[in-house]
């Protein structure tokens, strides 16, 4: 069953609509993601879950009891909800201990035990217990929060870009260190990010959100490889999108006849690859000859990177594209690894891996 | 190969000797100017030993002193922390909340800065004619007062991370809760600041005193010493007030304590949420109505009844031109002087930190904190004693002004050159002008606005000061502010009026820059 449910959530700022209608289920124990560019209305959303603020419109409910709708709002601090916070917000008058224990009772039984237990589970030294929050690390104070918002056993954690403040490196490690932390703890947990590569691997479910709305909501798989649209597929990664014609599961394209992920017949639609589907294998102008639906091109441009290295690649051999005069012959842009790279001038064949997604 | 590295090494000395140079003339000029901000504090130590143990045992250990101390002491305990709760609540509703009319409430608690306190005073006194006592001190007090806390309070009240507070709301927090238990604390240091100024302000007060007829080792040394002229006696009390003062500086220490909260973090701080009081903005409207009719309206009223009543004979435009002349000259010059002498404590502790600039800066933190009734009788003694013909002159007074105002420039204009990059002065350097004149093609350049807001600032309290002024200004000096208390002493208070209206005048509009500077401080 869902432990947190959304509906019809709006709220406006003077003529501004940060939230337009938003309904979300999210189920005990799962971990959801919102993602979106900024100023979608992500973090207002999170702020009305957590309690700071009153939608204008809609309901919030928690395992069944309404926190929020028409008839009034149980405020933040009897919600019992985790947060933690951009940048953490630690309290800068306070140590590091009475920061986790700030949610605790002052006379609770074995405080101290659970503190640093708390901060054990977060991986802080306790060394660092005593210090104040401006004398720790980005990465530390993180943690800091998150053990401060465990302190209060929440079924429900929201994250507003926690990750964002830290470096690459630490980033990815601190994402995987805190979804494996609070799936372990059962908490169900909210994450909201300007980051897809971070919602598509730290979520169960993600919802790409634009303009207060929720474009799509889904597992990260369907999410990357059956976006509902043009914006929703770019905002989670590359693509590749071409006009076709579809038809009995298959769409004659630039890339000639390829496999589609639909049945219907369709003069004019869509599609969508994305750049990874696309396998380019080295030839020669001699090696070219063969069955007419093989598909050749050539490298125009080539940027080496370490690890990927660019590779743009012209087609020479298209074979009847339906509006072709429209798109004219752009080079198709794909990204290969970097060791064995074709250079500028080769000639590959071009083969499809998988079946193309086509838009609705 | 020699050659070469005995050449560069005499280059590298030849650089290290001019970097060096403008800090160490610069040093000296600041190490010169608090050394002669000490002068008071010498003065009563000298004055101590001279007098010998047995006198000095005699004049301070007798009733008159313990009645004094138990005076100012009631004084302090009342007033101090009367303002801090009220401005505390001013500032909430007028930062915090969706009072109608926040920001004309936030300047109307101001604005009672532009009225000198014995103007104040004045007012109660005219309008209410029995009032007198403790009760009355400290209630005038805490009027002319409370906008020193509520300056500071409003401007960290604003700073505040709401991010704070929403976190300590979903960790179950009710809103009073989150109120103790995180705004507060992170008050403390302008409480500590606030409270000081107004505990300083209260020893050093004298005019406010006087007509309320409640005595403290202010009015009592200015009595001393208007009886006796220069005696011991007059000298024991300062040295108690000086006491006094200090024993304030270090309880605002220890409460102060070495932490500072910075904010912790990054990420672009969201704008302040203001609580919804619903139906608790009437009453609320009603405790600011409350605090300006007392505070602004009482002295409005009551130096409009009066130059009404006066109609007008009262403005003897002669007399009031030559005093308005004579306060606006002693006013800037006495700006001029005091910023003057700032910039080199100011640039120190700006570009060159360290145990030097930090005890010249401790050191004129205490002298900041000397009243002018014992400058004033410091001054007095050494010209009097060592150079006569410098006494009752101009240039003792602007140095008196430049002495107990020197605090309130060194702070407009740290904050000024704080923000005038080092790299320009450097460039400036570079480009081949020297030390000094680099300093004033960027530096002082750029910190022009500020050093302009702290001359003004000085020239509002020169405006407004009496203590010293009656003490030291040259025979034949009448300011608007001697001239009101001449009149107010004569029960003059029609005459006093125009003295009164003029000064409050001119004061509004400093205190407007006052206002606008602590927002802008705040990072709004």
């Amino acid at each position: 069953m869902s432990l947190l449910e959304l509906s019809g959530l709006t709220k406006r700022y003077g003529p501004v609509a940060a939230l337009n209608g938003i309904d979300l289920a999210v189920q005990a124990g799962s971990r959801t993601a919102i993602v979106g560019p900024s100023g979608c209305g992500k973090t207002t959303l999170l702020r009305l879950i957590a309690g700071f603020e009153a939608p204008d419109n809609g309901r919030i409910a928690l395992d069944g009891h309404t926190l929020a709708d028409e008839a009034g709002v149980v405020p933040a601090h009897l919600r019992g909800i985790g947060v933690v916070a951009q940048d953490g917000a630690l309290f800068p008058h306070l140590t590091i201990a009475d920061n986790i224990g700030f949610g605790m009772r002052k006379d609770e039984d074995k405080r101290a035990e659970r503190i640093s237990e708390l901060a054990y589970i977060v991986g802080l030294d306790k060394a660092i217990l005593k210090r104040r929050p401006h004398q720790l690390s980005g990465g530390q104070q993180q943690r800091v929060a998150l053990a401060r918002a465990m302190a209060m056993k929440p079924r429900l954690m929201l994250l507003d870009e926690p990750f964002s403040a830290l470096d690459t490196g630490l980033r990815a490690s601190m994402r995987k260190a805190v979804a494996e932390l609070l799936e372990g703890a059962g908490i169900t947990t909210i994450l909201v990010t300007h980051d897809q590569a971070e919602a598509l691997s730290f979520a169960d479910q993600v919802a790409v959100m634009r303009d207060g709305k929720f474009s799509q909501v889904g597992t990260p798989r369907d999410l990357y490889l059956k976006p509902v649209n043009r914006m929703v597929a770019e905002f989670l990664g590359d693509a590749i999108v071409l006009p076709a014609r579809v038809a009995d599961g298959f769409a004659e394209c630039q890339l000639g006849r390829i496999p589609v992920d639909e049945n219907g017949r369709r003069e004019v639609a869509r599609i969508m690859l994305r750049p990874e589907q696309l396998l380019i294998k080295r030839t020669t102008r001699q090696g070219m000859s063969g069955t007419p639906d093989m598909l050749f091109g050539e490298v125009v441009e080539s940027e080496f990177a370490g690890a990927t290295c660019t590779v743009a690649v012209r087609l020479m051999n298209n074979s009847n594209p339906p509006d072709a005069a429209a798109i004219g012959n752009t080079p198709l842009v794909l990204k290969k690894p970097g060791t064995d790279a074709p250079a500028v001038g080769e000639i590959v064949r071009i083969s499809v891996a998988g079946k193309a997604h086509v838009f609705g | 190969m020699t050659s070469a590295a005995a050449s560069g090494g005499a280059y590298r000395g030849r650089t290290l000797h001019r970097r060096r140079y403008p800090v160490r003339w610069i040093a000296a000029c600041a190490v010169l100017v608090s050394a002669f901000a000490l002068l008071p504090i010498v003065f009563v130590a000298v004055a101590a030993i001279q007098a010998g143990w047995s006198t000095v045992a005699a004049l301070v250990f007798r009733p008159r002193v313990g009645d004094l101390l138990v005076n100012t002491l009631l004084l302090v305990i009342f007033a101090v922390p009367i303002s801090a709760l009220l401005s505390i609540a001013l500032a909430w509703l007028t930062e915090r909340s969706d009072l109608p009319g926040a920001r004309l409430w936030s300047w109307l608690s101001v604005a009672p800065l532009a009225i000198p306190a014995f103007v104040h005073s004045y007012a109660w006194v005219t309008m209410v004619p029995g009032l007198h006592g403790l009760f009355a001190g400290v209630l005038i007090s805490i009027i002319a007062y409370f906008p020193f806390l509520y300056l500071p309070l409003s401007a960290a009240m604003r700073r505040l991370d709401p991010a704070l507070e929403d976190s300590a709301a979903s960790l179950g927090l009710g809103p009073w809760r989150v109120f103790f238990r995180v705004v507060l604390p992170q008050l403390r240091l302008a409480i500590c600041g606030g409270a000081l100024l107004v505990g300083l302000h209260l020893l050093a007060e004298y005019g406010l005193y006087v007509f309320v007829r409640f005595d403290t080792f202010t009015t009592a040394i200015v009595d001393q010493f208007q009886s006796t002229f220069n005696g011991p006696a007059a000298n024991m009390l300062a040295g108690v007030l000086v006491a006094c003062c200090l024993a304030l500086l270090a309880v605002e220490v220890l409460v102060r304590g070495e932490e500072r909260y910075a904010r912790v973090g990054s990420g672009a701080a969201r704008p302040l949420q203001r609580a919804r009081l619903g139906w608790l903005a009437l009453p609320c409207s009603l405790l600011l109505a409350a605090v300006t009719c007392l505070s602004l309206g009482v002295p409005f009223w009551t130096i409009g009844r009066w130059l009404v009543a006066g109609g007008s004979e009262i403005w003897r435009l002669d007399e009031i031109g030559l005093a308005l002349g004579q306060t606006l000259f002693l006013a800037v010059v006495g700006g001029l002087l005091a910023t003057a002498a700032a910039i080199p404590i100011a640039w120190l502790s700006i570009r060159s930190p360290g145990r030097l600039q930090r005890m010249l800066e401790g050191c004129n933190y205490v002298v900041g904190s000397l009243p002018g009734v014992v400058v004033a009788l410091a001054l007095v003694t050494v010209t009097v004693r060592t150079l006569p013909f410098f006494y009752q002159t101009m240039v003792t007074i602007l140095v008196a002004y430049a002495l107990m105002f020197l605090p309130r420039a060194i702070i407009s204009l740290r904050a000024s050159i704080a923000q005038a990059p080092v790299e320009l002065e450097r460039a400036a350097g570079s480009l081949g002008r020297s030390p000094a004149k680099a300093l004033w093609a960027t530096t002082i350049r750029l910190s022009a606005p500020g050093a302009a807001a702290g001359i003004a600032l000085v020239a509002l309290g020169i405006m407004n000061e009496l203590t010293a002024t009656q003490m030291l200004a040259p025979n034949g000096t009448r300011t608007l502010a001697m001239a009101f208390w001449n009149y107010s002493g004569e029960i003059d208070y029609a005459s006093a009026a125009p003295y009164a209206a003029i000064m409050v005048a001119v004061s509004l509009p400093l205190t407007w820059l006052l206002y606008v500077q602590s927002k802008r401080m705040a990072g709004r």
